[in-house]
C-alpha cells in the first residue's frame, strides 16, 4: 500500500485434483506457512482446516439474529397489544401470548436468515470487486471449472519468492505462477 | 490413491441408478449447464414461448388495471362469498411454492443427493409462485393502496395491526417465506454466478454476472463460511415451510365456518402443498430437460422419485379428505354433517367429484413403475394433480361460504371473465414468463453442486 508499482500478492500453484491440493495444503502448513489460501470449484472437505481456518462465526451470528428477531417480534406484539393500543374484548387478557407465537416464530426465522446471509458475506469480505488472484489468467478462467489452486501469500513471514516457488514445485504442482497486485 | 486423471468418477457405486449420465467430468457439467445461459442462441421455441407468456402477463396487467378502476365488483364475488378466485388462487400458488423449499432445504438436511439437479429450478419456481400468490390477497382487499396498514409502523393515526388475527399472521408468514426463499436461492446461486462471470463471452455478461457474484473467488475460506450459512438456512427454511401453509390453513381453521373449523387443516394443507408443488416441478422439468438436453442431469431416477413423493403426499391428502367426512359425522354437529352432504349433493358437487378424480383416483396409477417411467404420462398426471389441487381450494372456500349456518345466508358463486383472466394471467403469464426468463438468464441447475456430485462419484461408470 505504500509502494506504487505492482506489488506481489503471492505465489500460486495449480493442481489437477482436489486430493492433490489437499495433501499439498497440508504439507504447506507443515512447512510453516501461515498466510495460505486454497481455491476449488466446489467445497472440498477438510481443505479449510488444512489451510488453518478456524471455526466459522456464521452459526453464532445466526443465533444472534434469531434471538434478536424473536425477542423483538414478541416485544413488538406485546407492546402493541398490551401497552400502546390495548383493545378490550370482553375483558380478555391483553397479553394473549399464544396468539403472538406465529409472528414471533416468523420473525425469528427472518432475523436468523438475514443474519446468516449478511454475516456470511461480511465474514468473506464480499462484495469485493477486485482481488489480485484474478490477475492470474489460468485462475480467472479455470478456478471455477475444474482446476484447484493453492496460493501462499507474500505477507507470510516465511515467504521468499524463489524458495516458496520451489517449495510449491516440489508438491507436484502443474503450474506455479506469481500473483501480482496491480493496485 | 489419487490419480492424475481428473474427474470421471468410478468410485463408490450408488444403489439403483446413478444421478448423472455417463462420462461426465467437472468441465462437462459446467460447460453443459453454463452454455444454456451464455452461448446458446435464442431458439424459435423459446421466443414463441416467451411471446405467448408475455402476452398473458399483459392480460394480467389489463385485468388488474380494470380491477383498480372499477373495484372488486368486476369479479364474481358477492355477499356471502367474499373470498372467490382470489383466495383460491392465493392458497394454490403458495402451496405450489412449498415443493421448492422442501427439495432445497428438507432433502438437503436428509442428505438426499438426487435433489441436486432439481433444487435450483425448484427454488426459482418457489419464488415465482410466491410472487403470483402475493398478488392475490393484495388485489383482493379492494383498496390495495391501503395494504401498508397491515404492517406495524408508527402511524400518525396511532393504530396498529391486530396481531391476534390469522390474516396478520399470513402477512408475516408469506413475506418471511418470500424473503428467506430469495436469500436461500441467491446464496445457492453465488458460486454459479462466479462461474458464469469467469466464462462470460462478452463485456455485458461479464459486468452483470460479475456484479451479481460479488467477487466470489472459490476460496476455501469462503466455502467454509458458505457451507455453514447454507446448512443453517436449510435448517431455518424447514420449519418455515411447514409454518407457512399451517398459517395459511389458520385463515380457515381459526374461523367457525362449517368445513373450515377443523384441526386436520394444518397437516393436510402442508401435505397438499407439497403434493401440488411436486406436480408443478414435474410440469416444468419434463419440458425443460427435453428442450435443453439435460436428460443426463435430470434422469429417470429423478422423475421416478418425484412421482413417488407425489404418490405419498397424495395419500396423506386423501386421508385428510376422509377425516373431514369422518369428523363431520363423528362430531354429530349438524352444520358439519350438512356441509359434508353439500359436498356430495350440493350445487358444486361436480367440483368435488372432479377433485376426487384428479387428486385421489388418477394418481393411484403412480403405484406402477411403468407409469412413473412413462414421461408423457407423468407430465399429464402432473397437470391433473395441479388441477385437482386448485379444485380442492375451490371446494373448501366456495362450498363452505355458500352454505353457511342459516338458509337466508346461503348464496351462489360463479366466476367472471376477469376472474379467469387474472388466473390465466398468473399461470400462463407472469409465472411462465419468469420461468422462461430464468432458464436463459441464470443456471437452471446448481453447477457447483453438480461438480461436487461428480467428485463424490455419482456419475455413471463409463461404459468400457
Amino acid at each position: 500500500m505504500t509502494e506504487h508499482r505492482a506489488r506481489l500478492h503471492g505465489v500460486m500453484a495449480e493442481f489437477d485434483t482436489p486430493e492433490q491440493l489437499l495433501s499439498a495444503a497440508r504439507k504447506t502448513r507443515e512447512a510453516g506457512y501461515k498466510r495460505v489460501d486454497a481455491y476449488t470449484p466446489f467445497p472440498v472437505e477438510g481443505l479449510a482446516e488444512a489451510i488453518g481456518t478456524r471455526r466459522s462465526w456464521v452459526p453464532l451470528i445466526t443465533l444472534a439474529g434469531g434471538l434478536g428477531g424473536g425477542l423483538s417480534g414478541f416485544g413488538l406484539q406485546y407492546w402493541v397489544a398490551a401497552i400502546t393500543y390495548p383493545v378490550n374484548i370482553g375483558g380478555r387478557s391483553l397479553n394473549s401470548w399464544p396468539a403472538f407465537i406465529p409472528v414471533t416464530f416468523e420473525l425469528t426465522v427472518l432475523g436468523a436468515s438475514l443474519f446468516a446471509v449478511v454475516g456470511m458475506l461480511a465474514l468473506n469480505k464480499l462484495p469485493q470487486p477486485y482481488h489480485p488472484v484474478f490477475n492470474v489468467d489460468r485462475f480467472a478462467t479455470a478456478a471455477s471449472t475444474d482446476r484447484f489452486f493453492l496460493c501462499i501469500e507474500a505477507r507470510d513471514p516465511k515467504f521468499n519468492l524463489a524458495e516458496t516457488a520451489r517449495f510449491l514445485q516440489g508438491l507436484n504442482a502443474q503450474h506455479v505462477s506469481e500473483v501480482k497486485d496491480e493496485e | 490413491m489419487s490419480t492424475a486423471e481428473p474427474p470421471v468418477n468410478t468410485t463408490h457405486v450408488t444403489p439403483s441408478e446413478p444421478l448423472i449420465g455417463p462420462g461426465h467430468t467437472y468441465a462437462s457439467v459446467t460447460d453443459k449447464i453454463a452454455a444454456v445461459v451464455l452461448t446458446r442462441p435464442l431458439g424459435i421455441g423459446w421466443l414463441a414461448g416467451f411471446t405467448v407468456t408475455f402476452a398473458f402477463t399483459m392480460l394480467l396487467l389489463v385485468a388488474i388495471t380494470w380491477l383498480f378502476t372499477k373495484g372488486v365488483g368486476i369479479w364474481g364475488i358477492n355477499i356471502p362469498i367474499g373470498w372467490g378466485f382470489a383466495i383460491v388462487n392465493f392458497v394454490w400458488w403458495i402451496g405450489i411454492g412449498h415443493a421448492g423449499t422442501l427439495i432445497s432445504a428438507i432433502l438437503f438436511l436428509l442428505n438426499q443427493k438426487w435433489r441436486t439437479s432439481i433444487n435450483r429450478f425448484a427454488e426459482a419456481m418457489t419464488l415465482f409462485a410466491v410472487a403470483c400468490a402475493g398478488i392475490f390477497p393484495l388485489i383482493h382487499t379492494g383498496r390495495p393502496w391501503m395494504a401498508y396498514y397491515m404492517f406495524p409502523y408508527p402511524s400518525t393515526m396511532g393504530i396498529w395491526p391486530q396481531f391476534r388475527s390469522p390474516l396478520i399472521w399470513d402477512v408475516f408468514a408469506v413475506s418471511t417465506y418470500g424473503t428467506v426463499s430469495l436469500l436461500f436461492w441467491f446464496i445457492g446461486l453465488l458460486p454459479d454466478l462466479a462461474t458464469l462471470r469467469d466464462r462470460a463471452k462478452n463485456r455485458i455478461q461479464q459486468i452483470i454476472y460479475g456484479m451479481l457474484s460479488m467477487g466470489w473467488r472459490n476460496s476455501a475460506r469462503h466455502w467454509h463460511n458458505y457451507q455453514s450459512a447454507y446448512l443453517l438456512l436449510a435448517g431455518l427454511a424447514t420449519p418455515l415451510v411447514l409454518s407457512v401453509h399451517t398459517v395459511v390453513s389458520f385463515d380457515f381453521s381459526i374461523a367457525i365456518v362449517p368445513g373450515w373449523h377443523t384441526t386436520i387443516f394444518p397437516p393436510y394443507f402442508v401435505a397438499g402443498a407439497i403434493y401440488s408443488g411436486f406436480a408443478m416441478v414435474l410440469t416444468l422439468t419434463i419440458p425443460l430437460r427435453k428442450a435443453y438436453g439435460l436428460e443426463d442431469f435430470i434422469t429417470m431416477r429423478h422423475l421416478d422419485t418425484m412421482a413417488k413423493v407425489m404418490l405419498a403426499t397424495g395419500l396423506i391428502v386423501a386421508y385428510g379428505y376422509f377425516i373431514e367426512f369422518f369428523m363431520a359425522y363423528y362430531s354429530g354437529n349438524k352444520f358439519d354433517v350438512f356441509l359434508a352432504e353439500q359436498r356430495l349433493h350440493g350445487p358444486y358437487r361436480h367440483f368435488y367429484f372432479a377433485l376426487i378424480l384428479c387428486n385421489i383416483l388418477t394418481p393411484q396409477l403412480l403405484w406402477s413403475s411403468k407409469v412413473r417411467r412413462n414421461v408423457p404420462l407423468l407430465f399429464l398426471l402432473s397437470l391433473v394433480i395441479n388441477t385437482g389441487m386448485w379444485l380442492e381450494r375451490f371446494v373448501i372456500i366456495i362450498i363452505s361460504l355458500t352454505r353457511d349456518f342459516v338458509p337466508s345466508a346461503w348464496g351462489r358463486y360463479s366466476a367472471t371473465f376477469w376472474d379467469y383472466a387474472t388466473l390465466a394471467g398468473t399461470i400462463l403469464g407472469l409465472f411462465s414468463m419468469l420461468v422462461f426468463l430464468f432458464v436463459r438468464g441464470l443456471p437452471a441447475i446448481a453447477i457447483a453442486e453438480m461438480r461436487e456430485l461428480v467428485h463424490e462419484g455419482h456419475a455413471r461408470k463409463e461404459p468400457s
